[in-house]
Order: structure tokens, then C-alpha cells, then sequence
């Protein structure tokens, strides 16, 4: 038994030693970490994926956490770098450096079966102030409208309360869902849901509704004339590591825009 | 050496009592000052949560654990205790050793596995044949249920099986049918530890985080029927901590506060019946 | 008179009964026959040993496999020796007091606390005090605080059913009370303690909220224990929440399911055996 008990420790203790020795071994410049917004973080995990097939002795750590997170740790040093897709930057952030990485836009989504296609932009503040709260005002069936929104502190929450409620406040009755992609999920299972996502995370599960008879895609918020977008921002405190460095030109590569875009954000330039 | 050992020990024994008061004091030391700061009858009263400018008040989310937790009550407790009693009294014994252990294999999968489940069947389910938006308390309570019935069966079956026999035998030889023996005289003596049991799967309910996040559909207003949806204690603490700081952060701390409270009183109750032995 | 004769009650009885019954193993079936129907055809071995691609849509589970065997060997590396010494102390060394009850009630509460609270807490000691930041290290000593009060009743519990006889044995050849424990108290307590370490191991595996809140969720493969990992049932809950893919998390999910109905039914099995052993 206590021979059982020694053998499990011993190959305990050894892994722990070979993993600590292993994580010793690299350097400081070898290992960026990047946490902060959950819009971006999908986006960040690809770039990073990508940069490391070519840098293989680069470790790049992508962390969620929201962008608040992204602030935080950007100036506790916990992270190299923060991201952040906000609209306007909150004060703490003053000490930081902030580098726009991309736009992203935002879409208004219903289910594909709901007979909606546009509002105009009162219709929309309405609708997600709760002042219309049923979709036959809408031209649709008796049926309460299920509004669904991100989470209070979310950077596309902040940035949307901004852009369409302006003043008013979200309808009472909303349903929460703490990132973009639970939002699509739910929208996509109730035919009488509404909701907002990243234009670059619209599939074929969910309808965009146009807002003031504009499509919401990358092209019309690059012409100005879709209206609900936000930047998304890498922070960094004082001068960026190397790694750190080297890692942020690449993503504001031509490369890795192209990339971006591809994947259904929007270049920064 | 053996004294050494066995202050060694001592040492190690007191370590769950020492991360107790650790998580306590982190907890507390979090979120206190901003309980201090709206005033604690404000903010486990008040029903308005604007977490970014304030006013925090988690009345709320309280009512919706309520809710959720005894909703999951209803439909666990009794399909729960009759399960124990079927396969302590009724159910050949061999079926016993096959179930009991199946069924706290339930308690092993993944609650966000069960959470997952939840919205892709019942939701859609509850919406299109009761209305509502189907994310709700009544989804919640029956997934939560479904999650805290292996906790109940388990600690019932066991409550029966320590009933000593010979309460049975003589009930069943003063002729009593079975059903009358269980019902009248192995349910009043094991009564104590079936309550321990649905207290813990009580304790569950309330604590349960993901699988309540995904089901119940968060809106942060009073609840008026099963069918609308609600957000709980923990899921308020979860959904909003990745983009929570400052004071809004301390107000999820604080509710974590109110969620101790809450936990440590029904573990109290817990306990005091579980001792009750008989 | 109104009342029912016993024989229809035993009936309606024996019904209510046996419907509760098969409503509530029915439940189990559901539940893990439908991750298995839609999950198994799903696994390849290039799911199993490939790393997490294009966020989960392609690729495999590797590294989720990986971390959340990293993070339950850590949870069970501190937690079982924790454990076992605590268990250890209350049955054997003790006598009923103020002190054991004190201890006692500190290992029923922390039972109870609920897995966020864990998470917050590991969140602020391990992640932001110590600096250890989102990491298996973070996350398995979260773990760890998590499952420890499971490890000691369960472990106290098999102690106990020791007969007293064994003690008294060893005691009288002149054996010290440490050599009692451990030549013949442990061994005949062994396939318990076991049973509450994997109970432990159990609960680690299926953890979601404290492994997001303190060991984060990277995809990549974790190369030291303060990397960043995420268990199996986060890569599951982030798929299926977000929506990324739902055959890769029902693959994900059935990979889960088996690896805790194997990790069970052979613990149910080595225990038989070794209960059969001593019988003999």
C-alpha cells in the first residue's frame, strides 16, 4: 500500500518538476499573452494560430475575459497585450497605448422565418427599449418580442446602447446572453426573437435586419453608411516586448487584414 | 516521530476549516465594502441592477433562485424519493447494486452537458406549447431536477436501507401489505435522512452556475410565472464577471456574499437533520 | 365507508413506484444516449490526438484532453494526500470534542460551497494575489479545495468500517499507532479511500465554471502548469454555446461521457475484486 502511495507521488513530483523546468526554459519574449474582448478573442486565436506555424518558437496565450479584462490586465502586466472593442475607451485606459487592429460592425438578427427585413433606426431604439413590444407593430404575428442582448459591461453591449438606444435604457424583460455567439444561438431557436451580433459572425442561422434600408456588411460600414460599428483595440503598457511587438505588426500586416476581413471583420485602414 | 505525525495530521485536518475561512475572508473582503457602500437592506432589496452606474440591488436574482430552486424541488423531490423507495423496498435487491451506482453516474456527466440538452429540447418545447420564450424558470427547474435526483435517490435509499429491519418485519407480520409497512413505518423513521438528502440536492440547485446560465435565460426583471425568465444568484456573478471592475466587480463579490449565506444556512439545516439519526 | 381497500393502494403504489422509477432511469438513458448517438460517429483517432483548429470547427481535442488530465492530477496530486491525512487524523487520532467538531463543520460547509464561489475565490488567491495567472496550476489547486471535503468523508467513512479488531491486533504485537494505520488499517481501507479519490477525480472532470474562472480557456496545447488549458467540458460548453460546431461537441461530449463511465465502472470493478481478495 505505502509502496502504491510512494510510486504515485514519485511520478507525481517528476511531472510537476518536468513541467516546471519546461516552463522555465522559455524566455520572456518567446510568450505573449493577449486577453481581453470575447468578440475578438476567436479572431486573435486564428492570427495566433497562424503566426505561430511560422514563428515555432513563439508562444502566443489568448485569453477571453471580456474588455474590461482586456484594460485590466494590459496595465497590471498580466497580459502583453489587451483587447478591447469598445467605442470610446474608458479613463483608466488613458496610461495605455492603444492600436486599432480592426472595425467591427454590428448587425441587427432575427430568425430566418420572421418576416422582418428592416427597421428604421426609432423602430430599432423602440424596439430595444421595449416602447414596441410586440411584433405586430411591427407588420408581424401577436407575438411578444423577445428581446435579447449582450450582458451590462460587454464592449458590443456599451457600443450598441450608444449607437441605437442613445438615451433610453434596454427593455425591462431582456433576455441576456454573455457573448456574441450565445445571442446568435438564441436568436436562432425563437422565431420570435431579436437580437445583436458582429456582422462577421451572421450565418445562414440567423436574418440581418437592414437598418434605415442599409444592409448591414463590411462594405456599407467602410462607406459610411451603416451606422452601428466599433473599433477593436490592442492596449499596451509603455514599450511592447519584442515578441509582443513583432506579433501586433504582424497582425496589422496586409496578410493578416486580408485575413480578417476574411473571416468577416473589417481592416483597420 | 508519532507525536510529529500526528501534528502532521492535525495539520492537515485543519486545512478545509482553513480554506473555509480563506474563501470567506477573500470573498467578504471583495465584496463587503460595497454592500457597506449601498447599504445592505438596499442591496438585497432593491429590485433595480445598473451595475455600471449603480444602483446594485440582487433582489432579483435572489427571488430567482427561489424560484428555480423550488421549482427544481417540486419535480425532483418526489420522483426522487419514490425511486429510492421503489429500489429499496420494492425492486429485487440485485436491481439495487445495478442501480444505485447507474444513477449516481448521473451525478458524474457534465452539468453544462445537461444545461445543453435543456435548450435544445425543452426550450423549444416549453415555447411552442406553453409560450414564453422558453428560456425559464420552468426549463430550469426540470433540468435542475433532473440534475439534482441522483443526489436525492442515493441519500434516500440509504436513509431506508439504515432503517432496521426489524420495524419492517414486524409491520409486515401484524399484516400489514408492504405498501403499508413503507408508508406508515420505514418512511417516519427514515424521514430525517431523506430530508438531509433533499437539502443537499437543495444546496445544489442553488449553487448550480452553467447549466442555469444556458436554460433560464437571464433578464434581470421579477419573475411573474414559470414561463418568463429569470436570473440567479450565480448566474449573475458568472454572466457578468469577464467584463465586471471596479465597483461593479465588488457587486458580484457581494453577491457571492449573500450566496455563502444563503449555502451555509441550508447546510445548518442539512446538518441538523442528518445528526438526527433515530 | 370511502376508503380505498390496502390491495388497490399497494397497487397504485407499486405503480406510482415503479413509473418514478423508470422515468427516472430512463433519464439516464436519454441523457447519455443521446451525446453518445450523436457524438460517436463523430470520434476518430485524428479526434483524439489532433490540436484544437479554427477555434474547435476543425481538428481535434488533444489539447483539451491534455489539460484536463494536467489539471485533475493536480487537483488530485494536493487534495488526495490533503484528504487522506485529514480522514486519517478524525478516525484515527482523535477523540470526539469541541476541536474534531469544529473541523468537522468546517469540512461540512466547504461541501456545500457552490463551484462559482470556488471559482471566485481561486480567481483572486490564485490567479491575481499569487500571480500564478490563468493557469492549470490555478485551476487544479481550485480543484483541489473543491473536492477536498469529498476525499475526507468518504475516506473517514471507509476508516470507521475498519473493525476495531484490526487495531487491537496490531497494537497488542507493540506496533506504534503510526505502523497500525498504515500496516493494517489502510490496506483493509483502501478500496474506499479509492472510492472517494475518484469521486474527487469525478467532480474535477466535469467542473465548468471554476476551471473558466481560474484556468482560462486557451486552445492551445499547455506546455508547463502555468499555461493557460481548458478542460474537456469547457471546450464542450464553449462549442455548444457558442454555436461553433455541434458535431465537434457532441464528439467532445461522448469523449467525456466515456472517459467517466470507464474511469466508474473499473473503479466499481477493482473494488469487487479487491473486496472478493480480502474475503478470501
Amino acid at each position: 500500500m505505502s509502496k502504491w502511495v510512494s510510486r504515485f507521488l514519485c511520478a507525481f513530483v517528476s511531472l510537476v518538476v518536468m513541467f516546471a523546468v519546461q516552463g522555465c526554459k522559455r524566455n520572456g519574449n518567446a510568450m505573449i499573452t493577449l486577453a481581453g474582448s470575447t468578440a475578438f478573442q476567436p479572431f486573435a486565436e486564428k492570427l495566433a494560430e497562424k503566426y505561430m506555424e511560422t514563428n515555432k518558437d513563439v508562444r502566443i496565450n489568448v485569453q477571453g475575459g471580456g474588455s474590461a479584462v482586456g484594460v485590466q490586465s494590459a496595465l497590471s502586466g498580466a497580459a502583453n497585450i489587451g483587447m478591447a472593442d469598445l467605442l470610446k475607451l474608458p479613463p483608466d485606459a488613458s496610461a495605455l497605448t492603444s492600436i486599432t487592429v480592426a472595425k467591427d460592425g454590428i448587425a441587427i438578427v432575427v430568425q430566418p422565418q420572421n418576416p422582418l427585413r428592416e427597421l428604421t433606426s426609432i423602430q430599432a431604439r423602440d424596439v430595444f427599449s421595449g416602447k414596441i413590444a410586440n411584433w405586430k407593430d411591427l407588420g408581424g404575428a401577436d407575438q411578444p418580442i423577445h428581446v435579447i442582448s449582450r450582458e451590462e459591461g460587454s464592449g458590443t453591449r456599451r457600443s450598441f446602447d450608444t449607437l441605437v438606444l442613445g438615451e433610453e435604457k434596454l427593455a425591462p424583460g431582456a433576455l441576456f446572453q454573455n457573448s456574441n455567439g450565445t445571442i446568435r444561438e438564441a436568436v436562432a431557436s425563437d422565431p420570435f426573437a431579436i437580437g445583436y451580433v458582429s456582422i462577421g459572425l451572421v450565418n445562414d442561422k440567423v436574418k440581418e435586419v437592414s437598418l434605415n434600408g442599409v444592409a448591414p456588411s463590411n462594405e456599407n460600414v467602410k462607406k459610411g453608411t451603416y451606422p452601428l460599428s466599433r473599433p477593436v483595440f490592442f492596449l499596451v503598457k509603455g514599450e511592447p516586448t519584442e515578441g509582443a511587438k513583432k506579433f501586433i505588426d504582424y497582425v496589422l500586416s496586409e496578410e493578416s487584414q486580408k485575413l480578417l476581413e476574411k473571416e468577416g471583420l473589417i481592416a483597420a485602414k | 516521530m508519532d507525536k510529529f505525525i500526528s501534528k502532521l495530521l492535525f495539520l492537515a485536518a485543519c486545512s478545509s476549516t482553513a480554506i473555509l475561512a480563506l474563501i470567506a475572508l477573500f470573498i467578504f473582503k471583495e465584496g463587503v465594502p460595497i454592500m457597506a457602500k449601498t447599504g445592505l437592506g438596499h442591496f438585497i432589496f432593491s429590485k433595480e441592477w445598473s451595475p455600471l452606474t449603480g444602483p446594485f440591488g440582487i433582489y432579483a436574482f435572489i427571488i430567482g433562485s427561489l424560484w428555480v430552486t423550488f421549482g427544481a424541488l417540486i419535480f425532483g423531490v418526489p420522483l426522487g424519493v419514490s425511486c429510492a423507495i421503489f429500489l429499496a423496498e420494492f425492486a429485487p435487491k440485485k436491481w439495487v447494486g445495478v442501480l444505485k451506482p447507474a444513477i449516481e453516474l448521473l451525478a458524474g456527466i457534465p452539468s453544462v452537458v445537461y444545461g445543453f440538452l435543456g435548450v435544445m429540447w425543452l426550450a423549444p418545447l416549453i415555447r411552442n406549447h406553453l409560450g414564453g420564450p422558453g428560456l425559464s424558470i420552468l426549463a430550469a427547474s426540470v433540468v435542475l431536477a433532473i440534475m439534482i435526483l441522483p443526489t436525492i435517490v442515493s441519500v434516500s435509499i440509504d436513509a431506508i436501507q439504515a432503517v432496521p429491519k426489524n420495524y419492517k418485519e414486524g409491520s409486515l407480520a401484524l399484516g400489514a401489505t408492504v405498501w403499508q409497512s413503507t408508508w406508515r413505518v420505514i418512511l417516519p423513521a427514515a424521514k430525517s435522512g431523506i430530508l438531509a438528502g433533499t437539502i443537499l440536492g437543495m444546496g445544489r440547485a442553488v449553487g448550480e452556475t452553467m447549466a442555469v446560465i444556458m436554460i433560464s435565460g437571464n433578464a434581470t426583471t421579477i419573475p411573474h410565472s414559470p414561463l418568463d425568465s429569470v436570473r440567479t444568484l450565480t448566474a449573475n456573478i458568472a454572466i457578468e464577471m469577464g467584463y465586471a471592475v471596479g465597483d461593479h466587480r465588488q457587486a458580484l463579490f457581494a453577491t457571492g456574499v449573500v450566496l455563502f449565506f444563503f449555502i451555509m444556512i441550508l447546510n445548518m439545516i442539512a446538518l441538523r437533520f442528518a445528526r438526527r439519526k433515530f | 365507508m370511502g376508503r380505498i381497500s390496502p390491495k388497490v393502494t399497494e397497487r397504485l403504489a407499486k405503480i406510482t413506484l415503479w413509473g418514478a422509477a423508470i422515468f427516472t432511469i430512463g433519464a439516464l438513458i436519454f441523457v447519455i444516449g443521446f451525446v453518445l448517438a450523436g457524438g460517436l460517429k463523430h470520434i476518430t483517432w485524428a479526434f483524439l490526438t489532433e490540436p484544437i483548429l479554427d477555434m474547435g470547427r476543425a481538428g481535434g481535442i488533444l489539447p483539451a484532453i491534455v489539460g484536463t488530465i494536467l489539471m485533475v492530477f493536480v487537483a488530485v496530486g494536493i487534495a488526495a494526500p490533503l484528504g487522506i491525512a485529514s480522514s486519517i487524523y478524525l478516525a484515527e487520532y482523535t477523540r470526539e470534542g469541541k476541536m474534531t467538531q469544529a473541523i468537522r463543520f468546517g469540512i461540512n460547509c466547504l461541501a456545500g460551497v457552490p463551484s462559482i464561489i470556488f471559482g471566485l475565490f481561486g480567481f483572486i488567491l490564485f490567479v491575481v494575489m499569487l500571480g500564478f495567472g490563468w493557469s492549470i496550476l490555478s485551476g487544479g489547486l481550485s480543484l483541489a479545495a473543491m473536492i477536498l471535503p469529498t476525499i475526507i468523508r468518504t475516506s473517514e467513512e471507509a476508516l470507521r468500517a475498519v473493525p476495531a479488531s484490526y487495531r487491537d491486533v496490531a497494537a497488542s504485537l507493540g506496533a506504534t499507532r503510526w505502523q497500525v494505520v498504515t500496516k493494517s488499517v489502510l490496506p483493509y481501507a483502501l478500496p474506499g479511500i479509492l472510492t472517494g479519490v475518484i469521486l474527487g477525480i469525478g467532480r474535477s472532470i466535469e467542473e465548468t465554471a471554476v476551471v473558466i474562472f481560474t484556468a482560462g480557456s486557451a486552445v492551445q496545447m499547455p506546455t508547463s502548469l502555468f499555461d493557460s488549458a481548458r478542460t474537456m467540458a469547457v471546450h464542450f460548453y464553449i462549442l455548444a454555446r457558442e454555436g461553433i460546431s455541434n458535431d465537434m461537441a457532441y464528439a467532445t461530449a461522448a469523449v467525456l461521457i466515456c472517459t467517466i463511465l470507464v474511469i466508474n465502472i473499473s473503479a466499481y470493478t477493482m473494488m469487487h475484486r479487491l473486496m472478493k481478495g480480502r474475503r478470501a
